[in-house]
């Protein structure tokens, strides 16, 4: 072959190649694109101020997703507030103080594990453990217990990545100062470490948010139009309203607009929560690089 | 006539030429056939001699020759590596710092180290240098100020930073990082520097500055400076030892050891033959 011809099939392979990833990337997109395009245009007739802050009324078939909302809220941040400094906590041990080794792997490994438990064993789970066991009865609590426990493989990872980014010379410096490994840890490596594990938390934040199988078995109700005043109440979930709405409504079709309202408010939600810890992760990272 | 005897002149040699005698200047190290292993190699062998009080002293040697593993284990930070063993002794002072009771904290607050790669902290300049006396405890604000700002007159650059105390310390040159970080590393008051290569990283100019403030540090501390450097090693120190596959092979005043070698191997390293 001349070496004209080389380069002009070396062209046309590549030209291939990148024209069948480029299809991918659209096919990826499109889905998403497409998705969100059915929902918002769904959605849009019914939203308004009222439909967020009304409660729901004539058997769901009228009002608004105030207590399944506010629900929702609850139980991510109750999630968040509880797996996070257990995360963190863990993460910090199995990384910093643990002696490497296989009980570590072996550790890590379980953990890794752990996020590919399908949600309803976590349900099952939550319900025997934290509802009947420690007799939290189904609530917001033991819905939160549950979801912490299956965000945390999220968190644990997340900030154990975070802690292993840290450059080994800031543990190094702290320690030829003379500091002990915790000062060296608490001021050295958790301020840079910090935007990491911010995205840990973020991806525990949006599945729990989202999560529906686990909160039906330990807490979420399927009509019940107050806001919860105690932690060992039950509480209303957008995701759980979505599927009785969707599916379980005896006038699917009549209730069908009010279906896409929640679930466009539902990932609206998602997004605003993703919104807050980027944005808290990307202070940190700025005020690391610049103070 | 008679002729009174003369008396005898008494000169005290030892006094005039009174650095130069090993036996009376002080010792702030002394090693004692250590041997350092990482897992089943092992890195020294059989090490010992003793290092003086304000004096510099240069290790030097071919890569992979156990000169930095030695500097690390003068203040045991070498055990950050897993799985590190050891035998001999290092007596500093009265004690042998692998001794059970030895507090690694006090330890290395009073043999401070400065590293190869400049590496201050994500921090302010001005916190940089306090990190060290804060958390040794010093809380007081004046306090804090006046160890900042004599720390960093020492290395010289408090004229250059004084008007931008509180920015990122990342913001600095890298020599004017590393000076940070000696700076930092005097805020401890320490009384033993260890120093891994510390121009390495840095141009000319830069390693002449450091050069320079080790000349004037070794009034106040100990120094032991890691060096590939064999012009380095010796314009700055009064002692060096040569150190070869985890061996010492030569320790001795920095003139003699570069004007008359006595081992062979120390001969070709230093005539540039090999390393």
């Amino acid at each position: 072959m001349t070496n004209a011809a080389l380069i002009k099939k070396k062209r046309n392979v590549q030209l291939m190649w990148v024209t069948i990833c480029a299809t991918f990337a659209v096919i990826t997109v499109g889905t998403l694109a497409f998705l969100f395009y059915w929902i918002i245009v769904g959605g849009a007739e019914v939203i308004s101020w009222s439909f967020i802050t009304q409660m729901p009324e004539q058997n769901m078939t009228a009002g608004g997703i105030w207590p399944a909302l506010v629900g929702t809220i609850y139980v991510s941040l109750l999630t968040i507030a509880i797996s996070v400094p257990l995360g963190i906590g863990a993460a910090i041990y199995l990384n910093e103080y643990a002696k490497q080794g296989r009980l570590v792997r072996l550790i890590r490994l379980s953990i890794r594990n752990l996020s590919g438990v399908p949600s309803i064993v976590y349900g099952l789970f939550g319900l025997g453990l934290f509802a009947a066991t420690f007799g939290f009865g189904r609530s917001l609590i033991a819905a939160a217990l549950t979801l912490a426990i299956m965000v945390l493989p999220w968190v644990i990872t997340g900030a154990e990545e975070a802690l292993k980014a840290v450059p080994r010379s800031f543990r190094e410096g702290g320690l030829a100062l003379g500091a002990t490994k915790w000062q060296t840890i608490r001021q050295l490596v958790l301020p840079s470490a910090i935007p990491g594990m911010a995205t840990g938390a973020i991806l525990g934040l949006a599945r729990a948010a989202g999560e529906t199988a686990p909160i039906i078995l330990t807490g979420a109700a399927y009509f019940l139009p107050i806001i919860p005043h105690d932690i060992k109440e039950q509480f209303m979930a957008l995701p759980y309203h979505l599927y009785i709405l969707a599916t379980q409504h005896s006038e699917t079709a009549t209730v069908r607009p009010i279906a896409y309202g929640t679930a466009l408010v539902l990932i609206i939600l998602v997004i605003l929560l993703n919104s807050v810890a980027i944005f808290i992760r990307n202070y940190y990272r700025r005020k690391n690089e610049l103070l | 006539m008679a002729i009174k005897e003369a008396e005898p002149i008494q000169i005290d040699v030892r006094e005039q030429f009174q650095p130069y005698f090993e036996g009376d200047v002080k010792k702030v190290f002394q090693v004692e056939e250590l041997s350092l292993w990482y897992g089943s190699n092992q890195a020294l062998k059989d090490i010992s001699f003793d290092i003086k009080e304000k004096q510099v002293t240069a290790i030097i040697g071919p890569s992979g020759c156990g000169k930095s593993t030695f500097l690390k284990t003068l203040n045991r930070m070498v055990e950050l590596n897993t799985n590190v063993k050891t035998s001999g002794s290092i007596v500093y002072h009265d004690i042998d710092i692998f001794d059970p009771s030895v507090n690694l904290v006090e330890l290395r607050s009073a043999i401070g180290m400065v590293f190869q790669k400049p590496n201050p902290f994500a921090k302010s300049i001005f916190d940089n240098v306090a990190f060290g006396p804060k958390i040794h405890g010093v809380r007081n604000k004046k306090k804090l100020k006046e160890v900042v700002e004599s720390s960093l007159k020492r290395v010289g650059l408090w004229d250059e930073v004084k008007d931008r105390l509180n920015e990122s310390a990342l913001s600095l040159s890298g020599g004017q990082q590393q000076r940070l970080c000696i700076a930092r590393c005097l805020a401890v008051e320490p009384e033993v520097i260890l120093m891994d290569e510390p121009t390495s990283a840095l141009d000319p100019i830069s390693s002449a500055k450091i050069e320079h403030l080790i000349e004037e540090l070794k009034e106040l501390y100990s120094i032991v400076v890691v060096t590939h450097n064999m012009q380095q090693a010796a314009r700055i120190s009064d002692h060096t030892a040569f150190f070869l596959h985890g061996e010492l092979i030569e320790y001795n005043r920095t003139d003699r050891m570069f004007s008359n070698p006595q081992d062979q191997r120390t001969k070709d390293y230093v005539s540039g033959r090999f390393g």
